[in-house]
């Protein structure tokens, strides 16, 4: 029972170290040292037998196994580093049972809200984002999604004892669902069932450019009566903030990205399903692509069986920088995010690039790769030990977790019940 | 055409009528013509193959009397000469609503309604049933739309109530403007027709599925014979309708071929052969079609080409609906090359008058023109039991015929004249003389060249002078001509009028007036001909020559992905793989397994077989294909929830094989499922378990070795919880329990009512219930908490039978100890929770814990996406609890297997079991790890080579329509704008 024995041994670290179950742990108190595993750096290099030590919440030397150890030292051999994954546009804490509508708490009413934070109903103590950390997501950005400009977006470490506390970046970007290119018939009033091409969809582009310009044209003004969504906006304009445009289609996109060149604003793809066939123009603009999960169904059945899973490669190759983002998904297969970066090894990418897919390209996209994204020296020490390639099902299995050096706790409410009804029956 | 001389010579037609002896006038004297009218010299068809040249038609009261090339003419005889014209049986529409207004909708209908009792009173309990509903009943005569019918060449139309699932009695109507609807309507119950559509008229929601519609025929069918047995006291209008119209001709609207077959099986469940009415797109299964040995009333309202021009719209279309396009006008031509009976529809255009046009098509698609014809007149005819009187000359029949100047199906024939019940109806004056041609006149020095054609409908002018395009205007009617044009002197408004009487000679001599008053007569001699019809008066459209028409083949499905041919079984040997036989063996390394006449023939080392063909299996796996035991794709429709019990249908009567996911499926290694009912309602529907036979028909995908299954549900979804208005019982987990003892208790009563011999209903839902009972069909029951699970294993051991499957099951490892006790097995997801509040307590380790005390554990989809990714999920209970592998495996092959009880023939690699097998690239269980090739019974239905040729195919075929669509529009050709498929994944939770 080789699992019972890591946890155990789990279980008996988090003794040591001293602090509840589900409780987030204390500040990085001394200096940890992990040793002997193989690291994956998360920029697409590997070190064998390597060495990773951290105080102070940062990283303080990555090496091989000559590097010196400092503090505590956790023996990981045989075993893997990972840099912690990151989790885009996700719902993370501010869902917690989809069909519960009161606890539900993503899309506000109205259509253009950028002003909506998602920062201030991000629940911390969501079984849902506890559940995230033992399978090594330790960062999330948590999103809004309603309306047109969905509202502001901020990204979370995952163990907080409240948003303030968990917030790494408070209010990174704004959110826009890029109008759609098509339109459901509604069928209830005698129109075809199916897609047809959106008649509105000028009009509707035409409303998300106006209100840019709008916002723009009140910023620079004295701003006497105060608007609150046009101040939203501000940060896109003076590049404090991305814009996560939420588009999938090639038309779609090409409209998007001329629109916020011509605004002169940062923008992110969030979906990008057909990218793939405009990579020159989103590598010429500098556009990341978020990509959809790749545990997705093809649009039409014309298309490769296989095209969700390749999608992200076939951006990689052709230079564009992508990560994968879980946002069309339900908010608990966001723990799902290392196996939907292990699902484009498959098509042939490296495990060291789909890794990337997931930590530094996401952290690269988010703006936050100074901090977070992979093992080096100086970054915030945010990364995990596994007990086989955790990227693939059958090696997913966290032995020791930290977020800012602090050892997090990998027990959730499932574990608990888990236990509780293993010795039920196995009369432990 | 003018108005006025349409009605002028409507009026002249009244000659034939003959007044009633018994009918009192007071507007004049009792005036009776029982004159004979005779058509000489014309080519008769009296039928589509009995043609008489220059023979004589004579009619008498609305009949044929005799027709001939030597007819004797009594003295009292109009004779008309016919020379060079043709003469046929009027058209046929046996599908119509003529004169039968359908009513309006009532409320939203179907499952969104929630309205669960009938609203009529001594009816059936349904009211979506209405065969007490006579056409006749509501029949008013429709004048207008006669007229655009007797255009197109129709003369008599079979009307009906097109409302409801039992629709009634049609009427056999004459579309005769003259007399009244006692000489129009022929028969006032000339058939029974059914369809597959709710009524408008009530919001009641059961049924809600295709499946539900097809038990409730069954139903009424069973419920019809108790009645006429006296089993039921009161008086059921409906039910006694149904009896008094078994003797008639039974039309089924079926709408497209899925349906066709589905309504085709439970017809002669009854021993009812039904007359389908089809969709157009019966080609595409014509085997199958076939062997329902049914006549088919079909339509022709051949779709337009998409407008491809944006090709950003244009890549979400898909090969399917440009196919559609392509070969949709030769499905008639495939009815009449495989012998099937068909009559032909003017249903679902937008007016008869495209009827001509789309008919030409299908003609210049290669069907016969004799065929044509009897789709027209003899066989709807003969469908309808009427061959004596309508559909053909032949003596005694119906004096209903076409006149027209040449072969009905020829581009520039003219129909002249339509006959209904020896009335006449000129559509284009056969005497007005035909004066295409071109024409010239000099006048003051100038020459005037005039061309002139559609002179016989829509006549059209183009005047030059010398050279010189000048603007102009005709008209031709009452023998006359007039023309208008303007003066050579473009710079003025000044126009020139010619009139002219048109006679014998083929110039034309009349009158010029100039734009100053002064008149001229002038000669516009005609040129002499340069032969070739010039475009005749029924103003033929149609695409192209033949020359043009460029079919796709067809494959099956018909779309991408779809096979030429069923692939065959093959003799395989793989050599050298990592085999996971699931069996006492274990996973053995570097094996060789030998796939010979659809089995797994050998296992070993150094095997070999001189007819096999060897694959190097080299690092890779072999496995049992994957099993799902819980999905949802390959359906048309997933839940019967107009009811709180629904076990009378089946999942088997809504199989989709066109769904592409059963494609996706196989390339994620799955070969079979089962395709559970939703889970609207506590007693579900049964279970089609198939395997992904990609390519077969529907019924060629149910395993038939497999044993009866039926879905139970529990808790929120049942319980209608996030419904806010729901009046359905039950409402809470308390009611559920109540609900199932109801059920059981009634079926047990059923059971010993049955066998004590008394005679009983036969009712199907209660059928279904004892043979749960009796352990003659499973249940695979959706459930999430531990107080439902408990709940239903008591409710099973008090009845008596054992509950087979848990399905989902998320809170199973809460009350594992019980259910080992019980016996029953579970069904689970890996690692899904949070969606809903009854799986706040779902743990990812609950496949572990339950497998841990003993029970036959499976992981399941419950998800057309997680489906093709079985192995990454079973691979989750390693993660998630340390299973080991091997039994981590079995979790999503053997396991189901046991669960489904077929595990006799498939779930492991043991020599003599199907050859349902998978060869991977990887470790079977790792993420990184593709299917490459996934047999069943020893045919492969993937293979990852051939799908990337496929590709290709694809690709280049999209091209080619694209191609295609864009000349269409290029030549002016009506387009319609595009659309995509918006496909449903379906679910528990799936509404249909």
């Amino acid at each position: 029972m080789r699992h019972i024995k890591y946890i155990y041994s789990v279980l008996m670290l988090c003794c040591t170290i001293s602090f509840a179950q589900q409780t987030p742990a204390d500040k990085q108190t001394g200096a940890i040292s992990i040793t002997g595993a193989t690291i994956h750096v998360g920029d697409g290099t590997v070190i064998e037998n390597g060495t990773v030590v951290f105080e102070n919440g940062k990283i303080q030397a990555v090496g091989n196994s000559g590097t010196a150890t400092k503090g505590t030292v956790i023996n990981a051999s045989g075993k893997h580093i990972y840099p912690g994954f990151i989790g885009a546009n996700t719902n993370l804490g501010l869902v917690e049972v989809d069909a519960v509508n009161a606890s539900d708490d993503q899309a506000e009413m109205g259509s253009m809200i950028p002003h909506v934070r998602s920062l201030i109903a991000y629940n911390a103590e969501s079984k849902v984002v506890e559940s995230m950390r033992p399978n090594g997501i330790l960062t999330a950005q948590v999103s809004p999604n309603g309306g047109t400009f969905s509202g502001t977006s901020s990204i979370m470490q995952l163990d907080a004892w409240n948003w303030q506390d968990a917030a790494l970046k408070a209010d990174d970007g704004i959110h826009l669902n890029w109008p759609s290119s098509f339109s459901r018939g509604r069928w209830w009033l005698g129109e075809p069932r199916g897609l047809r091409p959106n008649d509105n969809y000028a009009k509707q582009v035409d409303e998300v450019v106006s209100f840019v310009k709008e916002s723009k044209a009140y910023l620079n003004g004295k701003r006497t009566t105060k608007n609150l969504p046009y101040e939203a906006m501000e940060g896109l304009f003076n590049g404090k903030q991305k814009l996560y445009v939420h588009v999938d289609d090639e038309k779609g996109i090409t409209d998007a990205v001329t629109f916020a060149r011509d605004n002169g604003i940062q923008m992110v793809v969030v979906g990008g399903y057909q990218a793939h066939a405009v990579t020159g123009l989103l590598k010429n603009n500098n556009v990341p692509v978020l990509i959809d999960h790749t545990h997705s169904l093809p649009a039409i059945a014309d298309h490769d069986y296989d095209l969700p899973y390749k999608n992200p490669k076939l951006l990689a190759d052709a230079g564009v920088l992508v990560g994968i983002h879980t946002g069309n998904n339900s908010n608990f297969q966001t723990r799902n995010l290392p196996f939907y970066a292990g699902q484009v090894v498959g098509q042939g990418m490296s495990k060291e690039d789909a890794l990337k897919l997931i930590t530094s390209n996401i952290a690269k996209i988010l703006g936050v790769d100074d901090q977070l994204g992979t093992i080096t020296v100086g970054k915030r020490a945010t990364l995990f030990v596994s007990e086989g390639d955790a990227l693939d099902m059958r090696g997913n299995q966290l032995t020791h977790a930290f977020i800012d050096g602090r050892a997090i706790s990998l027990e959730t409410h499932q574990t608990e019940l888990w236990q509780r009804y293993k010795n039920k029956y196995e009369g432990n | 055409m003018t108005k006025k001389y349409l009605i002028l010579m409507m009026l002249m037609c009244t000659f034939s009528l003959v007044a009633q002896e018994h009918v009192p006038k007071n507007d004049g004297v009792k005036s009776e013509n029982t004159n004979y009218t005779a058509f000489t010299n014309a080519k008769i068809y009296v039928t589509p193959t009995q043609v008489i040249d220059k023979g004589t038609l004579l009619i008498h009261d609305g009949k044929v009397v005799a027709s001939g090339v030597s007819v004797s003419i009594p003295a009292n005889t109009v004779v008309i000469d016919v020379s060079g014209k043709s003469i046929y049986p009027s058209f046929i529409d046996i599908y119509s609503d003529f004169g039968v207004e359908k009513p309006k909708r009532q409320g939203f209908g179907g499952f969104g309604g929630g309205q669960y009792d009938a609203t009529r009173e001594g009816f059936y309990w349904n009211d979506h049933i209405r065969p007490e509903q006579n056409a006749v009943d509501f029949f008013k005569y429709d004048a207008k739309a006669a007229s655009d019918l007797r255009k197109a060449g129709f003369g008599v139309v079979n009307t009906h109530m097109q409302d409801g699932i039992m629709r009634g009695t049609g009427a056999l109507i004459a579309l005769a403007n003259e007399g009244s609807d006692a000489e129009r309507i022929l028969d006032d119950r000339s058939a029974d027709y059914s369809s597959l559509s709710k009524s408008l008229k009530s919001s009641q929601s059961y049924p809600s599925s295709i499946m539900g519609t097809l038990a409730l025929i069954r139903q009424v069918n069973h419920d019809a014979s108790w009645y006429a047995k006296g089993g039921i006291t009161i008086t059921d209008r409906s039910l006694e309708a149904f009896n008094n119209n078994k003797s008639l001709v039974k039309i089924m609207v079926a709408g497209d071929k899925a349906n066709a077959l589905r309504v085709d099986k439970v017809g002669d469940e009854f021993g009812t052969q039904y007359v389908i009415v089809g969709g157009g797109d019966e080609y595409e299964r014509i085997k199958e079609i076939k062997a329902t040995n049914a006549a088919y009333i079909i339509p022709v309202d051949f779709p337009n080409a998409y407008d491809v021009e944006d090709p950003f719209a244009a890549s979400v279309l898909e090969l399917s609906a440009m196919r559609e396009w392509n070969q949709r006008p030769s499905n008639p031509k495939a009815l009449a090359d495989n012998g099937i009976k068909f009559a032909f529809t003017t249903d679902g255009l937008r007016s008869p008058n495209m009827f001509e046009a789309n008919l030409m098509k299908a003609i210049e698609y290669g069907l016969d023109k004799t065929k044509a014809l009897e789709a027209l007149t003899t066989i709807p005819a003969e469908i309808l039991g009427q061959s004596n009187k309508i559909g053909s000359l032949k003596n005694g029949a119906y004096a209903n015929f076409l006149i027209t100047s040449g072969d009905l199906f020829e581009k520039g024939t003219t129909l002249y004249e339509n006959w209904v019940n020896g009335n006449r109806d000129v559509i284009n004056d056969m005497n007005v003389k035909n004066i295409d041609g071109d024409y010239s006149f000099t006048l003051a020095g100038k020459t005037y060249d005039i061309s002139i054609s559609g002179s016989s409908s829509k006549p059209k002018s183009d005047v030059k002078s010398d050279g010189k395009q000048l603007g102009s205007k005709i008209s031709y009617s009452d023998n006359w001509v007039n023309l208008t044009f303007t003066s050579i002197d473009t710079t003025k408004q000044e126009f020139m009028r010619f009139t002219s009487r048109v006679d014998h000679s083929d110039d034309l001599n009349g009158k010029l007036i100039d734009p100053n008053g002064n008149t001229a007569y002038v000669l516009a001699k005609k040129a002499a001909s340069e032969g070739g019809d010039k475009k005749g008066g029924m103003n033929r459209r149609g695409g192209g020559n033949s020359d043009d028409v460029k079919l796709m083949p067809v494959t099956y499905p018909n779309g991408a992905y779809g096979v030429s041919s069923l692939p065959q079984q093959e003799t395989i040997l793989f050599k050298n793989a990592t085999v996971w036989t699931n069996e006492a063996e274990g996973i053995l390394k570097n094996t060789d397994v030998l796939v010979k006449n659809g089995k797994i023939a050998k296992v070993g080392n150094n095997l070999s077989d001189s007819s096999a063909q060897v694959v190097d299996a080299t690092g890779k796996h072999l496995t049992a294909g994957v099993i799902d035991e819980h999905s949802h794709i390959a359906a048309a429709s997933i839940n019967e929830g107009g009811q709180n019990s629904s076990a009378e249908v089946t999942i088997e009567d809504a199989i989709d094989p066109e769904d592409i996911d059963i494609y996706r499926n196989l390339a994620g290694g799955v070969t079979s499922i089962q395709i559970l009912h939703g889970s609207a309602n506590p007693i579900g529907g049964r279970s089609a378990i198939i395997k992904l036979k990609w390519g077969e028909s529907a019924e060629g995908l149910i395993n038939k070795n497999a044993p009866k299954f039926i879905k139970f549900a529990l808790g929120e979804n049942v319980k209608q919880s996030r419904s806010q208005n729901g009046t359905r019982f039950p409402r809470t987990r308390m009611g559920v329990e109540q609900m199932f003892v109801d059920y059981f208790t009634r079926a047990k009563e059923y059971e010993a009512k049955k066998k004590s011999g008394q005679p009983y209903r036969k009712d199907i839902e209660m059928e279904t219930l004892v043979e749960i009972m009796n352990g003659e069909r499973f249940i695979s029951c959706h459930s999430y908490v531990q107080t439902e699970i408990n709940m239903m294993m008591k409710v099973a051991e008090k009845f008596g039978f054992k509950m087979n499957t848990f399905t989902h099951i998320l809170e199973g490892y809460k009350v594992a100890d019980i259910m080992k006790e019980h016996g029953v097995g579970a069904s689970t997801f890996s690692d899904w929770w949070a969606y809903k509040y009854e799986v706040n307590d779902a743990i990812p380790y609950n496949a572990s814990i339950m497998h841990n005390v003993g029970i036959t554990t499976a992981i399941n989809s419950d998800d057309g996406e997680m489906s093709r990714r079985l192995n990454q999920e079973a691979a989750k209970t390693v993660k998630y609890g340390g299973v080991s592998e091997e039994e981590a495996w079995k979790m999503v092959t053997l396991n189901p297997a046991k669960l489904l009880h077929i595990d006799d023939r498939v779930g492991s690699i043991k020599v003599g079991k199907d050859a349902d097998v998978v060869l991977w690239s990887d470790h079977p269980l790792s993420v990184y790890a593709k299917a490459e090739k996934t047999m069943i019974e020893g045919a492969t239905y993937f293979d990852i080579e051939k799908d990337k040729q496929m590709r290709t195919k694809i690709k280049q075929e999209r091209n080619d329509l694209m191609a295609m669509m864009l000349q269409e529009k290029n030549k002016g050709m009506k387009t319609q704008p595009i659309k995509a498929e918006d496909k449903q994944q379906l679910h528990c939770d799936s509404m249909d």
